[in-house]
C-alpha cells in the first residue's frame, strides 16, 4: 500500500474547466488516476472533453462517491474552493495554486482543526503513489513503484530526488510534494507518521528549504519515533538573509530557519544529510546498504 | 512588499494610532515649511529608506532651528545611505520625514507578524525597545513576550492585558493602551500585512502612547485586493531586476557573484546555486523561472540574467515536467542568437523529452556545452566562469 492516495481514491478537480484543470486532470487519467469529474460553479451538468462537470464539491462528491478534491483554481477564489472542500469532507484535499494570501490560509489552518480533511498545499505539485495514482502536476513517468517515501516543501527538487533514487535503483511508495508556502496542510511531521506506519515504505527521503522551523521539529520527531531510514537534503545553504527565494516560505528571517540549523538538527537525529543536491541518490544507497 | 516610514505613520494615524506630528519633504525649502508649520522648537530629521540603522548611518538628526532644519535636509537629501541591511552600495536618499520630538520616558518594541508554525497572528514585544529585536532574542530571550492571538477571535483583553503586565503599563494608560493593540491588530488583519513592527513605541513624559517608528510590511499574494497600498509602492527601493523578473512572472534575487542561473522551480534553483558555491563559484542570481515556461519566458529570462555584466558564464539547469526539454533547448537557441552571446554557457537538461532536447542544442552549431549530470556542469561552469 501506499500513503494518502491509492487505488481507493476518486479525485473530483476544483476548476476543471480552467486551462491548468483540465490539462493536468487529462495528465492524471492518463497516468490511471481515477478522476471522477470536476468542479465550476454554474457549470455544473456539462461535460469537457470526457469529465463530468459538477455546480459544488458537495454535488459532485454525492453523484460519484469522490472522496479526493484537487483544487486548480486561481488563488483569489482558492480560500473559498477549500472551504468548500472540507465543508464537503474530502478525505484529502490537494492545492496546487500558487499566490494564496498567507491570511487565508491561516484561517483554513484553524478551519481544519477536527475536521476529518487532510489538506496537501498550497503551492505545490501534488501527490504521486506510483502505479495506483497522482493527483497534481508531476511528470508520472518518472516515478516507479517501490518502497521509498518522499515528502519535499519543493517542486522540481523532488522530480531531481526521485530521478536520483530511481537511477540508485529504488522506486517510490508515494511522493508528496507539502508546498512551498509559510502556512500550509500536511506538514513534515504528519507526513513522516504516515510514512512510518506504512508497510510497504523501508525509507523516507525528506527534502527541506530555508525558512520556519518544520525541519528542525521534524528532526527531533525523527530522533523519537522513527522506525524507517531517513536521509535528507536542505536547500538554500546559499540564500541571503530576508529574501524570498521563490517560494513565499523560503525566507530566512531573523537567527531562524537557515539551512545549517537544519542539517545540525538532522545530523544531531543521526539522519544522514547529502550534501550536494545530485547526492541524494547516493545518500540512500549508503543508507540503505548501511 | 514593504513601504516607508512616513507611509506607515499616516497609515497608523488613520487607525487612531499616535504618530508625532510631522510631513515628508522632497527638498530642503520643503523641509523648513514643514518646520515652521509644526511651531516647535526641535524637530527631527529622518532619511526615508527600506533599512535599518538609519540613525547610526548619519540619516537621523535631531535640530532646533529653521536654517539647521535646512542644513540637515540638505545633507541628507542626495546622501548614500550606507547600512548594515544596504549593503556597502546603499540606498540614495530622496524623501525626508520632518517630524516634532517626543519627551520619551521609556522606550517599548512590539510587533505583530504571522506565526507560520502555530497559523496565529503573534504580538512580539519587550520593555526594551530601542534595540534590535534580533539582538534581544539572542541575548536576553527572557525580556520577550509573545502573544498568539487566534484569528478566530481576534485580539481580545486577555491577550492586551497579559502584553501590558509583562510591559509593565501603568493603570492609567491602560484605556490608550487597549486601543492602541486593537487598532493595531485591525490595521494588520486588513491590510493583509506580514509584518508590522514598532520600535521603539514610546510612553511620552506626558503619559501618552506614540509610534515613534514604524516598519509595515505586506503580504505579496494578497496586494490584489489592495489597491490602495500598492500605490505606496516605491519602485526604486528595488532592485530593478527584481521588479522586472516580477513583471514577467518569475522569481529573480541578486547576488554578488558571476555565475549567472537559470533553474525552473525554486527549491532546484537553491539546490543548484549552493551546488555552485560547493564547487568554489558564485552565484550571480537566483532565478526560477517557474514549472510552467515557454520559450518565451526562458528567452526573456536569460535576457535578464546576461544584463547584469558581473556575469561570466551561465548555468541553466531545467528539470523537465510539464516542462519540456525540447521546447527549452529551442528558447535557449533563440535566446542566444538573439542576443548574440559570447559568455560560456552550460546547460544540463532533465525530464521529459531531454534526448530530443539535447539533439536541438548538439545540432545547433552553438557554443553550447551539455552536460550529463547535475554535479557535472556545476564544476563546468564554475572552471569557466574562472577562467573568464
Amino acid at each position: 500500500m501506499a500513503i494518502l492516495l491509492d487505488n481507493n481514491s476518486k479525485v473530483l478537480i476544483q476548476g476543471i474547466t480552467g486551462k491548468h484543470g483540465l490539462f493536468h486532470a487529462k495528465g492524471c487519467a492518463e497516468y490511471g488516476t481515477n478522476i471522477v469529474g470536476g468542479v465550476t460553479p454554474g457549470k455544473g451538468g456539462t461535460f469537457v472533453e470526457d469529465f463530468a462537470v459538477f455546480d459544488s464539491v458537495a454535488e459532485g462528491k454525492q453523484k460519484t462517491g469522490a472522496n479526493v478534491s484537487c483544487i486548480f483554481v486561481p488563488a483569489p477564489f482558492c480560500y473559498d474552493a477549500l472551504i468548500e472542500a472540507i465543508d464537503a469532507e474530502m478525505e484529502l484535499v490537494i492545492c496546487i495554486t500558487e499566490g494564496v494570501p498567507v491570511l487565508d490560509m491561516v484561517k483554513v489552518k484553524n478551519y481544519l482543526k477536527g475536521k476529518k480533511t487532510k489538506l496537501i498545499g498550497p503551492n505545490c505539485p501534488g501527490i504521486i503513489s506510483p502505479g495506483m495514482g497522482k493527483v497534481g502536476i508531476m511528470p508520472g513517468y518518472i516515478h516507479k513503484q517501490g518502497n521509498v517515501g518522499i515528502i519535499s516543501r519543493s517542486g522540481t527538487l523532488t522530480y531531481e530526488a526521485v530521478h536520483q533514487v530511481g537511477a540508485a535503483g529504488f522506486g517510490q511508495s508515494t511522493c508528496i510534494g507539502i508546498g512551498g508556502d509559510p502556512v500550509r496542510g500536511l506538514g513534515f511531521i504528519e507526513c513522516l507518521e504516515l510514512f512510518n506506519d506504512d508497510p510497504d515504505t523501508d525509507a523516507i527521503v525528506l527534502i527541506g528549504e530555508i525558512g520556519g522551523n518544520d525541519e528542525e521539529q521534524a528532526a527531533q520527531w525523527i530522533k523519537k519515533n522513527c522506525k524507517k531510514k531517513v536521509v535528507s537534503f536542505f536547500a538554500g545553504r546559499t540564500a541571503p538573509k530576508g529574501k524570498r527565494m521563490g517560494h513565499a516560505g523560503a525566507i530566512i528571517s531573523g537567527k531562524g530557519g537557515t539551512a545549517e540549523s537544519k542539517i545540525e538538527a538532522m545530523k544531531e537525529a543521526g539522519v544522514p544529510v547529502a550534501d550536494r543536491a545530485s547526492d541524494i541518490g547516493k545518500t540512500l544507497l549508503e543508507a540503505m546498504n548501511g | 512588499m514593504n513601504i516607508h516610514e512616513y507611509q506607515a505613520k499616516q497609515l497608523f494615524k488613520s487607525y487612531g494610532i499616535n504618530v508625532p506630528n510631522g510631513q515628508m519633504a522632497t527638498t530642503k525649502q520643503e523641509a523648513v515649511n514643514i518646520y515652521t508649520q509644526l511651531n516647535v522648537e526641535s524637530v527631527v530629521v529622518k532619511a526615508q529608506a527600506h533599512t535599518g540603522g538609519r540613525g547610526k548611518a548619519g540619516g537621523v538628526k535631531l535640530v532646533s532651528s529653521a536654517s539647521a532644519v535646512e542644513e540637515a535636509s540638505d545633507q541628507i537629501l542626495g546622501m548614500t545611505l550606507v547600512t548594515k541591511q544596504t549593503g556597502a552600495e546603499g540606498k540614495l536618499i530622496e524623501k525626508v520625514l520632518v517630524e516634532e520630538t517626543s519627551q520619551i520616558e521609556r522606550e517599548i518594541y512590539l510587533s505583530l507578524l504571522v506565526d507560520r508554525e502555530t497559523a496565529n497572528v503573534v504580538c512580539v514585544a519587550s520593555k526594551e525597545g530601542g534595540t534590535e529585536i534580533e539582538e534581544l532574542a539572542e541575548h536576553s530571550p527572557e525580556k520577550i513576550a509573545k502573544e498568539y492571538i487566534s484569528i478566530h477571535t481576534g485580539i481580545r483583553s486577555f491577550h492586551i492585558n497579559a502584553l501590558a503586565k509583562q510591559l509593565e503599563i501603568p493603570k492609567p494608560l491602560m484605556k490608550e493602551f487597549r486601543s492602541f493593540c486593537q487598532n493595531l491588530y485591525y490595521l494588520f488583519i486588513t491590510h493583509d500585512c506580514s509584518m508590522v513592527e514598532i520600535n521603539p513605541l514610546v510612553i511620552t513624559k506626558d503619559q501618552h502612547i506614540i509610534a515613534l517608528d514604524g516598519k509595515v510590511g505586506f503580504d505579496d499574494n494578497a496586494l490584489y485586493r489592495h489597491s490602495e497600498i500598492q500605490k505606496l509602492r516605491d519602485e526604486k527601493e528595488e532592485d530593478p531586476r527584481e521588479a522586472q523578473a516580477a513583471q514577467e512572472g518569475f522569481s529573480y534575487v541578486s547576488l554578488d557573484g558571476n555565475i549567472g542561473c537559470m533553474v525552473n522551480g525554486a527549491g532546484l534553483a537553491m539546490g543548484t546555486m549552493d551546488m555552485i558555491k560547493s564547487f568554489g563559484g558564485e552565484p550571480a542570481n537566483f532565478l526560477d523561472v517557474g514549472g510552467s515556461a515557454d520559450a518565451q519566458k526562458v528567452a526573456s529570462a536569460f535576457k535578464l540574467i546576461l544584463s547584469d555584466e558581473s556575469v561570466k558564464a551561465v548555468l541553466v539547469n531545467i528539470f523537465g515536467g510539464i516542462m519540456k526539454c525540447d521546447v527549452i533547448a529551442e528558447g535557449l537557441i533563440t535566446a542566444v542568437k538573439e542576443l548574440n552571446v559570447s559568455i560560456p554557457l552550460v546547460v544540463r537538461l532533465e525530464g521529459t523529452n531531454v534526448e530530443i532536447g539535447k539533439k536541438i542544442l548538439e545540432n545547433s552549431g552553438l557554443k553550447i556545452q551539455a552536460a550529463s549530470t547535475f554535479a557535472k556542469a556545476a564544476r563546468q561552469v564554475v572552471q569557466l566562469a574562472n577562467q573568464a
